[in-house]
């Protein structure tokens, strides 16, 4: 799949845009943009990880906000328990408190991804509308569990001391943390890359189009499904990750119904079943959120025409309108 | 019969009020072209869904290969070598000719849990399918999307995906649906061509009685659901009841 010239200029020009940016925008005396770019590349990784099986699977799932909050939740927690000393669990095992990005992110991203084994094994065997509501009951379900976790901060959240410790990185630092962030969005697209290339991914594109023909070919499709929601929980729960260190806060409504739809729409508006897609979604739902709330409170009144403006004239996107000639699953 | 690849006794299934098969008892020899023919609404396509394991039977068994596959799903069924088409053309429509084949060749080529190599260039995928694709004749159409291949084009790429598989039994049902004159007498060559090699065997569900008696070295009866004869060809020309039920009015006319 030979992408257009144009295209790949546009790639590499924006790969170099984001590299030097930090440099940039502190010149320009603009050092708040970094925070904007880095809550959009953090966006970018949960579209991506929604991307997976919305784009490439067809599993229009609209929970994903639980696994990316469910993330968050785990970060904050192990940090609280490490400030109070107090362990997490005593038995069966004993689990402490951490602030060690090394091991809070990775238990972020397997616990995400045990959510969404639990969730996808009831979820997977329906389809269609029913998976939809489904998913979106389950969220629902993890939203009211944390507000009802008085521990925790209930309704009104965790906030946390400092963000996770990472060895060299100063994550305190705002222009490490960004390329932090870059290095692991980056880091994402490329496996994502090479993984709907690969046989796996042809068959989640296979059951995206033609699930009973998949299986009439011998392909189990169920657990094939439930391996891509599994990986999109963890990558949505690294994004948690993420967001909980930016924001150095979190609540329930990192995991409520208006941000799932949110991460829909980034993957809708930057382009389903394109790797690049949700990288456009993001960058133009947060900025447009950026500018227009600036300007008004009811900035989703302008947002929704605009949304359905992409869906009636650019069917693929806002990334099939830069990659003009590419082709679809790229 | 102790030589018969697939055993079917019984099968019974009903649509509401509908019994779209009604105790259907079938018997495939190895190698053999088995046609089943029927009025519209005779229940073959059922029956057809319930040997490749997307419908399940209300009552009844089903051996395949001497294994009782009649609780085994569909993609089970296929790893043991069951292969079908669809009477309604089932394809990946935004796949090329030669990757819907090629997805056919990796169902039978281990799991998928491969996340790294292109599949696109596994000659271990790739070969077999444009030999499949060749196969059909649709060598020179490989990289044509399926949605824009003709029909008859499709119907071809159908049984491409069904032999790729390297089926022990294949169940075609109506491989000329919708085709003009010149196609299904490609189709039909094509399928004289697979009995000709003896590899496999094959269930064919088809309204062309061309085809059936051209193809067939034996051919079952289906009205209402219910099996009202099994035979040689010559037996079922000449059966009375099958004139009558069904033969009747083609040959009258
Ligand atoms: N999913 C279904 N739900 C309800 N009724 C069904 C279903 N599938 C088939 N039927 C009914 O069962 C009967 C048998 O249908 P089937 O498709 O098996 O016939 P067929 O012999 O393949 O016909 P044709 O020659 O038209 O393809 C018909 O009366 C049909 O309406
Ligand atoms: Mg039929």
């Amino acid at each position: 799949m030979a992408r257009p010239v144009v295209t790949r200029l546009f790639i590499w020009g924006a790969l170099v845009l984001l590299l030097a940016l930090p440099p940039l925008v502190q010149g320009l005396g603009a050092d708040f943009a970094v925070g904007v770019a880095t809550r959009i590349l953090i966006f970018a990784l949960v579209g991506t990880s929604l991307n997976l099986i919305l784009g490439y699977g067809g599993m229009v799932s609209f929970g994903h906000a639980a696994f990316f909050g469910a993330g968050a939740y785990v970060v904050a927690i192990l940090a609280q328990h490490d400030t109070y000393g107090e362990p997490l669990l005593t038995w069966p095992i004993a689990v402490e408190g951490t602030q060690s990005a090394f091991i809070a992110w990775p238990a972020a991203m397997a616990v995400s991804a045990i959510l969404a084994l639990v969730i996808g094994v009831v979820a997977l065997r329906t389809s269609g509308l029913y998976f939809i509501m489904i998913t979106l009951a389950f969220a629902q379900m993890l939203y009211f569990f944390f507000i009802s976790l008085r521990a925790y901060g209930g309704e009104d959240g965790l906030s946390l001391f400092a963000r996770s410790a990472a060895g060299p990185l100063d994550l305190a630092d705002d222009v490490h943390f960004y390329y932090l962030v870059l290095g692991l969005v980056l880091l994402a697209l490329w496996l994502k890359r090479r993984l709907v290339a690969a046989r796996f991914g042809r068959v989640l594109r296979g059951i995206r189009d033609n699930e009973r023909r998949m299986q009439a070919l011998g392909f189990p499709t169920f657990r094939y499904k439930l391996a891509a929601f599994a990986m999109a929980g963890a990558a949505a729960g690294l994004a948690g990750a993420l967001i909980a260190n930016q924001t150095e806060f979190v609540s329930p409504s990192f995991l409520d119904w208006q941000r799932s739809g949110e991460i829909l729409v980034i993957v809708i508006l930057g382009g389903m079943g394109r790797v690049y897609g949700p990288v456009a979604g993001a960058a133009a739902f947060l900025l447009l959120e950026e500018v227009l709330s600036a300007w008004t409170d009811h900035w989703m009144l302008v947002l929704g025409p605009i949304l359905v403006l992409v869906v009636l004239f650019a069917k693929g996107g806002i990334w099939s309108l830069i990659d003009r000639g590419g082709q679809a699953d790229g | 019969m102790a030589d018969a690849l697939l055993e079917v006794e019984g099968l019974t299934k009903a649509f509401g009020a509908v019994v779209a098969c009604d105790a259907v008892a079938l018997a495939l020899r190895e190698g053999e072209v088995h046609a089943v023919i029927g009025p519209n609404g005779a229940g073959k396509t059922t029956l057809l869904g319930q040997l490749a394991g997307e419908i399940q039977p209300d009552a009844g068994r089903i051996r395949f290969a001497g294994e009782d596959v009649t609780g085994l799903p569909a993609h089970a069924r296929a790893g043991r070598g069951l292969a079908r088409s669809f009477q309604i053309t089932s394809l990946f429509p935004r796949f090329s000719a030669l990757d819907n084949v090629a997805l056919a060749v990796q169902a039978q080529a281990g799991h998928s849990f491969r996340f790294w190599r292109p599949a696109a260039r596994e000659t271990a995928l790739i070969a077999p399918a444009r030999e499949a694709l060749a196969r059909v004749g649709l060598a020179e159409r490989a990289a044509v999307p399926a949605a824009a291949l003709a029909h008859g084009e499709q119907r071809q790429l159908e049984i491409a995906m069904a032999l790729a598989s390297r089926p022990r039994l294949l169940l075609l049902d109506e491989p000329t649906a919708g085709m003009g004159r010149e196609d299904s007498g490609r189709m039909i060559a094509l399928l004289a061509a697979l009995k000709a090699e003896g590899r496999m065997t094959i269930l064919l569900i088809e309204h062309d009685m061309d085809a059936v008696f051209a193809l067939a070295d034996r051919i079952t009866v289906l009205v209402y659901g219910q099996v009202i004869a099994t035979g040689a060809p010559e037996e079922i020309r000449a059966n009375a009841e099958v004139r009558r039920a069904y033969l009747g009015k083609e040959t009258a006319a």
